[in-house]
């Protein structure tokens, strides 16, 4: 097999393949700018509105940035606990319904029943308009509720750390993915027992939900824009966390060389909970900042979301925080400009096609992998 | 194996016979014993229904049992003897009965998606190939990685062939350039079942053929009064049966062979089968290829019996995990635990709490309120046990994860234990001959 | 051929003649050609062809590097037929490299490997042990979850019931039963040659480290081997145990093995290797008999403070 470290061989070996996905990305760039330019020459081509390329991309980069910020998480605890965690989709739900929760129940306390708040609207008949969650007639409550997805989630993956995977953190890592399978179908089904399995309407609409700002000659969506600050600034403490504190170095060591850090004295129980803390944590943040964006919830949206959320940690490369924001964000664009090209229920399919790819061609992932956090 | 304290005193032939007539013949008891207690257990809750319900529920226990046992045995081949962690099991079977539905639907469209109009057993072969043919593509490159990375790559290939079948765009591209439809996501009606050509002219209800008049005097309409429909449905289980008997006899033979010690060598350690002069990348293919060909045939006799497949929901990853809680209740690397898993799964943990669920809603008298937050705050125990029953569903799914998680911290070996078994084609547990003891 | 029988009998006899003379000239034919050819090579190539049968392995210019780090830099050393040859050095001399360069784990970066005169350079590892060059684990590697018979009838090559079709064949699994039932024959007498057939059904999970190792160098011999590359096997092995398979060591090469042995411990290369390969700093440093060793200058150097 060849199990060589040499990465001249294996850019050798691997290359008919790159040198296939240069070829053909460098034919859809090519095209992109035929396309762009109103040019069509043979089956190169086409028309394409700038502005429908650019308002592509920006949804790609929002979106993006909400599965990069549960790459995170799903990144730290491959690297830390060395396992594929199948129930990181599921907590991404459960921070979005327990972050909606209350978020509802500050926004629309007093005119609606304490326990349609809280269920989110299964316990009753309330509409998004009656509640009236929005970023911009109900500020605080929706702040409230993505620190609330972020606390909940953070306790919920805590726990389930200490139920199932405590008592095997000696075993191999097919074992434990497989008990995080079960772990992710008694979260996603509780969630469905409690809220409910209907997808429903979360975020009220307002008439003027757009901001301009007026000299650039921009207009933003006020949710898309909270949630590129919101992920942005969780992405930015989590840097800080990382690179300024004790406990983002013995993280960063424990993801670099699990045996080398142990035998330097790393309290490994402490990293593990700060892991399931903050991974935990962030994968509730996004799922609630994904309602906010696509305004609906359904119990099982996280576990949909999962393997775009592993298509971002494989790009970026595993145990990388940074490689899973980036991969985040190709594999939002991917996820929204495919279309250009291919019929747009092909889309997803399109993302996890970039993510096999990327398994066979380049395991290591888009940034070499070496570099952790 | 090896506590048999009994010297081979007759002829090793005679004697290795009996030995192995002895494990097969527990296996098979530890099968008909488990359905047994399945078919007690259903009796006893259905009973009251009359034998109508008790018939139909025990044809409805059977059938899943057999495909999940089928499909389980499929598995067992990748993931049990050779260690390659397949998590897209539902992919390769929506392949082969999807391959199979348009190779034998009939070309006019005016009957729904159209198809090659060619013979059902073309179509087996043709959706048991296709599948094959789709694990091989996918095996050349994706058995070069690590476990986990296998996982996650399959999972995402049975996703883009279910996102596939889905896509409307594919339907329409395939309609014109070789003239057969997938359904996109309304999905394609199955061919008719043969199965039920015995026992109705045509297939039609009314006319029964000759055979059909002899087992519907008996036990239909004439006799013991059972449903045609479930008396058809038992027919088919008969065909299940011998099936099921083939794959377990292919399985074990491949596995009690030196192509099965190669197998297991691989699931222990790669590097030291490569070094005795295995190639583990051919034989792996070749699992996969062979594992594949069985999941399209199980997705065949499967969801080609019932009528109408569409992608979705019957081909969603958690069907994989459910052959794969099968397999991991058998435990994995044993055949026999396979079938076992499968029928305990289909019996207890799929079709058994919606059962039970609803015969206990039916003896409940109280109003389901809408929603859990309603019966969280009637405080009422009666009221919150009639929600959860009226909602078994989703508790189901929650069992489900709780026996899978349970499994795998006390029994990773399986329920039934450590059930590893010989690979050679020869009796191992002792020497025949009696040659030179010299201990 | 007798000439004075009757006449029916003198023809079939002739026809037979016939045959023969037939067979005969075709021998010839190729006979001659293949001396034609072998008379066409000059004497150094002709000595070259009889190489292999005295020199079964030979390394040239062996250099492994490992991103920049140089692991064997330039190794040059060959193994004599029926020897047991010791491989020695200290800790990062690249001894191990060099052996996963030999059996295929790794690619060497640059030199040849040529084993029984062909060269086997870069090809897979099972490619190599198909060749007859098979090898055995520093720390063993049983197979634990199958018994030790299991183990050691993994081992052998052309095993015809590795095809899955055979394997399931009605018609054509009775050759490959009867080839098991010859098998298991095979590995019963293996393991009463090693002493360890008392443990045939224990699964190798519950051997003792000692009777690993025989195991696995059982294992290695049912592979029918030309040579066996032994890293060391006597590391964690008690002293009674370790006696038997030295023992067992000197019968096999008795027989006509050719071992290469990489070892830790200086004492056991010196008392049972009659040549010696010393690497140090990826390169071969010395080679000869146990006492050119022990007096080479500057192998005394590089072991500093080190009683050789």
């Amino acid at each position: 097999m060849g199990t060589t470290e040499s990465s001249l061989v294996d850019t050798v070996r691997a290359r008919p393949g790159l040198l296939l996905v240069a070829v053909l990305g460098g034919l859809l760039l090519v095209d992109l700018l035929a396309k762009l330019a109103g040019v069509s020459v043979g089956p190169i081509g086409g028309a394409l509105s700038v502005d429908r390329f650019r308002s592509n991309l920006w949804s790609g980069l929002v979106i993006g940035l909400v599965i990069g910020l549960a790459g995170i998480g799903l990144s730290l605890t491959y690297s830390i606990l060395s396992f594929a965690n199948f129930s990181h989709g599921d907590l991404v739900s459960t921070g979005a319904f327990t972050g909606w929760g209350v978020a509802f129940l500050i926004a629309g306390f007093g005119d609606v029943p304490v326990r349609t708040l809280l269920s989110v609207r299964d316990a009753g008949s309330a509409s998004p308009g009656d509640i009236g969650a929005h970023i911009l007639t109900t500020p605080g409550a929706i702040l409230v509720g993505l620190v609330a997805a972020f606390v909940v989630t953070a306790a919920v993956a805590l726990a389930l750390d200490r139920a199932f995977y405590k008592p095997m953190r000696d075993r191999d890592g097919i074992s434990i993915l497989i008990a995080s399978i079960g772990a992710a179908l008694i979260v996603r089904y509780l969630l469905q027992f409690v809220y409910g399995s209907d997808r429903r309407g979360i975020t009220a609409s307002v008439d003027a939900s757009n901001l301009v700002f007026g000299p650039l000659g921009i207009s933003i969506d006020a949710h898309e824009l909270t949630i590129v600050v919101a992920a942005l600034g969780l992405m930015l403490a989590m840097h800080f966390m990382l690179q300024r504190t004790k406990l983002g170095t013995a993280m960063r060591a424990m993801a670099d060389n699990k045996d080398l850090a142990l035998i330097t004295g790393i309290p490994a129980e402490r990293v593990v909970t700060a892991t399931w803390i903050i991974g935990g944590g962030l994968a509730g943040a996004s799922g609630y900042l994904y309602v906010l964006l696509r305004g609906t919830i359904q119990f099982d949206f996280g576990w949909l979301l999962l393997l775009l959320i592993f298509a971002a940690v494989i790009l970026g490369g595993i145990g990388s925080v940074y490689g899973a924001i980036a991969g985040g964000l190709v594999i939002g664009v991917v996820f929204t400009t495919s279309t250009i090209w291919i019929p747009s229920d092909f889309n997803q399919a399109a993302a996890f096609a970039v993510m096999i790819l990327m398994l066979l061609l380049r395991p290591e992932g888009l940034f070499g992998g070496v570099s952790t956090a | 194996m090896s506590d048999s304290d009994s010297r081979p005193a007759a002829a090793p032939d005679s004697a290795l016979g009996a030995l192995t007539d002895a494990a097969r013949r527990s296996d098979l008891g530890l099968v008909l014993g488990t359905l047994a207690v399945i078919y007690a257990a259903a009796t006893l809750l259905t009973a009251t229904s009359g034998l109508n319900s008790v018939v139909g529920l025990l044809e409805t226990l059977t059938f899943l049992g057999l495909v999940y046992a089928l499909s389980a045995l499929a598995l067992n081949l990748q993931w049990g003897y050779t260690g390659l962690f397949n998590i897209g099991v539902a992919g390769f079977m929506a392949v082969g009965v999807y391959t199979m539905g348009m190779v034998v639907r009939s070309p006019d469209p005016a009957f729904g998606p159209p198809g090659l109009g060619l013979p059902l057993p073309v179509g087996i072969l043709a959706g048991t190939g296709m599948a094959a043919l789709i694990g091989a593509v996918a095996a050349l490159p994706a058995l070069r990685l690590k476990a986990d990375y296998l996982a996650i790559v399959t999972l995402g290939l049975s996703e883009i062939i279910r996102l596939t079948l889905q896509s409307s765009a594919f339907d329409t591209f395939l309609r014109e350039t070789i003239g057969v439809g997938t359904g996109g996501g309304r999905g394609m009606g199955m061919p008719d079942n043969p199965v039920r050509e015995l026992f109705l002219v045509d297939g039609q209800a009314g006319t029964p053929t000759p055979f059909g008049d002899l087992v519907f005097g008996i036990f239909g309409d004439g006799g013991l009064g059972i449903a045609h429909p479930i008396l058809i449905g038992w027919g088919y289980i008969g065909v299940l049966a011998v099936v099921l008997v083939g794959y377990y006899l292919l399985l074990e033979r491949l596995g009690r062979s030196p192509f099965g010690r190669v197998l297991k060598a691989i699931r222990e350690d790669e590097v030291v089968a490569d070094s005795l002069g295995k190639n583990v990348n051919l034989v792996k293919i070749k699992v996969f290829v062979i594992g594949c060909a069985l999941m399209g045939l199980a997705g065949i006799l499967w969801f080609g019996s019932q009528g109408n497949v569409s992608p979705t929901p019957q081909f969603m990853p958690l069907l994989t995990f459910y052959v794969f809680i099968a397999v991991i209740i058998g435990g994995s690397g044993s055949n026999a635990g396979s079938v076992i898993g499968g029928l305990v799964f289909a019996a207890a943990l799929f079709e058994g709490p919606r059962r039970v669920g609803g015969t206990v809603r039916g003896l409940i008298d109280a109003q389901t309120p809408p929603s859990f937050a309603d019966a969280l705050v009637s405080l009422d125990p009666v009221t919150l046990l009639a929600y959860a029953t009226e909602n078994i569903a989703p508790l189901q799914f929650v069992f489900l994860g709780l026996v899978l998680v349970f499994i795998i911290h006390r029994r990773p070996d399986g329920v039934l234990g450590d059930r590893i078994e010989t690979a050679a084609a020869v009796d191992l547990s002792e020497r025949p001959n009696g040659g030179e003891a010299d201990e | 051929m007798s000439s004075d029988s009757n006449g029916p009998s003198d023809v079939a006899d002739a026809d037979v003649a016939e045959v023969a003379d037939a067979s005969e000239i075709a021998d010839a034919a190729s006979g001659g050609e293949t001396a034609d050819a072998e008379t066409q090579d000059s004497p150094v190539e002709e000595a070259a062809k009889h190489t292999p049968t005295d020199v079964p392995l030979r390394v040239e210019g062996l250099v492994k590097q490992f991103g920049g780090v140089t692991a064997v830099d330039g190794a040059t050393f060959e193994v004599e037929r029926g020897s047991l040859t010791g491989l020695i050095g200290p800790n990062g001399a690249g001894k191990s490299t060099t052996f996963n360069c030999i059996t295929g784990v790794h690619e060497p970066t640059a030199g040849t490997i040529h084993f029984e005169g062909e060269e086997i350079t870069g090809l897979e590892p099972y490619q190599i042990a198909r060749k007859g060059l098979v090898r055995t684990f520093q720390i063993a590697r049983e197979l634990e979850e199958m018994t030790v018979l299991e183990n050691l009838m993994l081992a052998p090559k052309g095993q015809v019931g590795e095809s899955a079709i055979r394997a399931v064949t009605p018609g054509l699994r009775g050759e490959v039963v009867e080839q098991e039932e010859a098998l298991r024959e095979r590995a019963w007498e293996t393991l009463d040659f090693f002493e360890i057939d008392h443990l045939a059904t224990e699964h190798a999970g519950n051997l003792s480290g000692g009777q690993r190792k025989l195991l696995e160098m059982a294992r290695a011999l049912m592979t029918d081997p030309e040579m066996v590359l032994l890293d060391e096997p006597l590391a964690g092995v008690n002293p009674t145990l370790e006696e038997k398979l030295l023992d067992r060591i000197h019968d096999l090469r008795a027989d006509g093995y050719t071992f290469l042995l990489v070892e830790h411990d200086m004492d056991v290369i010196m008392e049972n290797c009659e040549r010696v390969i010393v690497m140090h700093q990826g390169s071969v440093l010395a080679e000869g008999t146990g006492d050119e060793i022990r007096n080479d200058e500057r192998v005394i150097e590089a072991y500093l403070g080190e009683d050789i």
